[in-house]
């Protein structure tokens, strides 16, 4: 393993992969409050020039936190596809990036391959992608999951209906909801952040949404996001739940930070398929985020794109049906500004994708980060032009509860024109039958959610 | 404790005082609530209130469900995009937003207060954003500073940092300082000298009380805004404060502002709370108010 290389004349040294892997990112805040960014430009590019020769075996045998001391490790590491694996082990990581851009690989051949890559393998082709590159490769890779309907075919973009409350005010919530569906928002998912993360209240909200979902016919999935926990024991209660929420870390410490591991998904998983109210097979819903580990002091020194990475692999498990980066929610000491966010928001969207994850962003961002509206929109442009799963839908990208802002309703039918996409089949037909889109969009009587008062 | 009776009457006193010197009172806020009629201000207008879609369903029930949230519903479009009202009053509470974070507050405002000025390790505004690490630290010259110009062991000291929000600062702390002296006065309590931090974090209290040794430490500091609110500031107490002490033991009222609570009213609270911290010797979760 070649761990040094020249620039101009000038000798750059790393004294392992995860130094390499850190400094080969694009600057990011977060690795520089870690302490792990490269120390100028320059030294950056070196870092990719070693990153790029540096064989996806080399990745495989140095995962970034040891097999024996980490759970996310060794659930990545077990599920490779041994024989998928052999087939490209002696790849460098520059000729993985251009196999995949090759005109002649296919999203097919990509899905294949994904079952041999460890999550250090997908990190390191990304940290030697260009943002173009990042766009090009993910709108090659389709990944589909079915709930109560499918998503992720060619030609869609979803949107999570997300009908937050200060309060979780029942009356509140429901015209949200309703004024979303009448934006054509909900096809991805009706999911709420609670404030309060009690089984009753979670249970109450998922009656509502239960009863909306029938009264109207509404082809389409429900989910409160509280604790994995205090979910399953909602579930338990009889609670009527399509999908079971969590937001999940690259490390087992920081899912210990959150309160789950390995075995507690998989038990959620499995009542979900006892218990849960939809069809499946995809029957779990991830959040994640570059910089989460730091946060929670579980990063082991390593980069937070690789980190985030990880996160994917441990979600991939799980065979989940919507995993999401908050791309922007965690502030400016891990992504600091439009850039930062950008660049970020396209690396999770790729990553995501070629692990094997129906992968959606959250476009957001806080009030101390130096990004506005306009930024957001931009990410949300290139990511839909990326092929991107599923955004947010927020009246007006405003989140009263969460505090943060992102895509909004409007943003959905604008993103969708302009891109020439549908919402999910089974809820863009809903959507004409109930007169708010018309020929493939929105209708003159669509952003009326008092269409839903009787 | 205080009385409700006594709190009222500093209130009072400070509201007094303010009338006859340069601050704004409340007198004189009607006339700019009279010119709104000719020269509306977009930001006035209740959003809870207002239905922009043209011809709705059903009224009466939108306008009914609208009251039971904040949440921007109701707003219409131009095709697939937002109105131009919609747009821009959204812009114009982030704008807020994003001004109480990025501006610095002034040095007139600081030498206004009479207080010196003490930096963080932090070098600028970007360098403070995105190192919190920083922001909790002084440097040995700083130290020598406030070791200079500070009278040493006050029983309780009282200082300022812009923290997430200068507007907040500018807004609310001259009216809280001067509440929590007068009520501090009142008790008899004696006071250091006090001064402000730029670019400073809740933690960097520890550090501060570490050297100047009061008793117990009151820090008036920004609050990271939220959009339209700008203006919200936090106020953070500890009994013998030190880097080693829990997190559990400070004491926060945050919300300091016009819409939550008034500043002046919060400084003869804060005042209170300080009094009941000498008397128990604890803050935090071991303080019993």
């Amino acid at each position: 393993m070649r761990l040094k290389t020249k620039l101009f004349g000038t000798l750059y040294e790393f004294k392992d992969l995860n130094e390499v892997m850190a400094k080969a990112n694009e600057e990011k805040s977060g690795d520089q409050l870690a302490g792990v960014a490269a120390t100028s430009v320059t030294e950056m590019i070196a870092a990719k020039e070693v990153l790029s020769e540096i064989t996806l075996k080399d990745l495989r045998n140095n995962p970034a936190v040891p097999y024996e001391i980490d759970e996310v490790t060794r659930i990545i590491q077990d599920q490779v596809n041994e024989r998928i694996y052999r087939e490209i082990q002696n790849w460098t990581v520059a000729e993985f990036r251009e196999w995949i851009l090759s005109h002649s690989t296919t999203s097919k051949d990509i899905a294949r391959i994904s079952r041999g890559l460890t999550s250090e393998m997908v990190a390191a082709v990304a940290k030697v992608m260009s943002n173009m590159d990042l766009i090009y490769a993910a709108k090659k890779i389709r990944v589909t999951a079915h709930c109560n309907t499918t998503i992720g075919e060619a030609g869609t973009l979803g949107f999570r209906l997300q009908p937050n409350h200060t309060t979780d005010d029942i009356d509140g919530i429901r015209i949200s909801l309703f004024e979303g569906l009448s934006y054509g928002i909900g096809d991805a998912v009706i999911g709420l952040n609670p404030v309060n993360d009690t089984v009753d209240s979670v249970s109450n909200v998922l009656k509502m949404f239960q009863e909306i979902k029938e009264t109207h016919n509404i082809p389409t999935q429900n989910c409160v996001l509280a604790h994995v926990k205090t979910q399953m024991d909602a579930v338990k209660n009889g609670a009527p739940s399509d999908m079971i929420f969590q937001s999940i870390a690259g490390s087992e410490k920081g899912n210990t930070a959150f309160g789950l591991d390995g075995a507690i998904m998989a038990e959620a998983q499995d009542l979900m398929l006892r218990e849960g109210t939809s069809t499946g097979p995809n029957v779990i819903y991830f959040e994640t985020g570059q910089g989460s580990e730091l946060s929670s002091e579980a990063h082991h020194g390593v980069d937070q794109v690789t980190m985030e990475a990880r996160c994917y692999g441990f979600a991939k498990k799980y065979n989940p049906f919507l995993v999401n980066t908050v791309v922007g929610f965690i502030g400016p000491e891990y992504l600091y500004d439009s850039k930062q966010v950008t660049r970020a928001g396209l690396e999770d969207h790729f990553m995501g994708k070629l692990t094997g994850v129906p992968m959606g962003v959250d476009a957001c961002y806080t009030n101390h980060m130096k990004t506005d509206q306009n930024d957001i929109e931009n990410l949300a442009v290139l990511l839909g032009a990326a092929g991107c799963t599923y955004f947010m839908g927020i009246p007006q990208g405003d989140d009263i509860m969460l505090n943060y802002q992102c895509t909004g309703y409007h943003d959905a039918s604008s993103l969708r024109e302009l891109l020439g996409l549908t919402p999910v089949k089974e809820f863009a037909d809903w959507l004409e039958t109930m007169g708010i889109y018309e020929n493939g969009r929105l209708s003159a009587r669509a952003g009326d959610a008092s269409l839903f008062i009787k | 404790m205080i009385s409700e009776d006594k709190i009222k009457n500093i209130i009072a006193e400070v509201l007094g005082s303010m009338a006859t010197g340069d601050q704004a009172s409340p007198s004189q806020a009607s006339p700019a609530a009279e010119a709104c009629e000719e020269l509306c201000d977009l930001t006035a207008v209740d959003l809870k209130k207002e239905l922009q879609v043209p011809e709705p369903a059903n009224r009466e029930a939108y306008l009914k469900m609208k009251a039971t949230t904040p949440a921007r519903i109701g707003i219409w479009r131009a095709g697939p995009r937002p109105l131009t009202r919609s747009l821009l009053r959204f812009r114009a509470d982030h704008a807020v937003a994003q001004d109480a974070v990025f501006s610095n507050v002034s040095d007139e405002f600081v030498e206004s207060m009479g207080m010196f000025q003490i930096t963080s390790c932090c070098k600028d505004k970007d360098h403070f954003l995105t190192r919190p690490d920083l922001g909790r630290k002084i440097d040995d010259e700083t130290i020598a500073t406030l070791k200079e110009k500070c009278k040493q062991s006050p029983r309780v000291q009282v200082y300022i940092a812009d923290g997430l929000s200068s507007t907040a600062i500018e807004t609310n702390a001259k009216d809280a300082y001067s509440s929590i002296l007068q009520g501090l006065k009142g008790h008899g309590i004696e006071t250091g000298t006090p001064f402000f931090l730029k670019y400073g974090r809740v933690p960097a209290m520890d550090v501060i009380s570490e050297v100047l040794t009061p008793e117990v430490t009151v820090l008036l500091i920004g609050e990271r805004p939220g959009l339209a609110t700008g203006e919200s500031m936090s106020c953070y107490m500890a009994y013998k404060a030190s880097t080693t002490m829990p997190e559990a033991n400070r004491t926060v009222i945050s919300n300091i502002h016009k819409g939550g609570t008034p500043a002046v009213e919060a400084g003869a609270h804060i005042a209170d709370i300080v009094k009941t911290m000498l008397e128990q010797k604890a803050s935090g979760l071991d303080l019993k108010l």
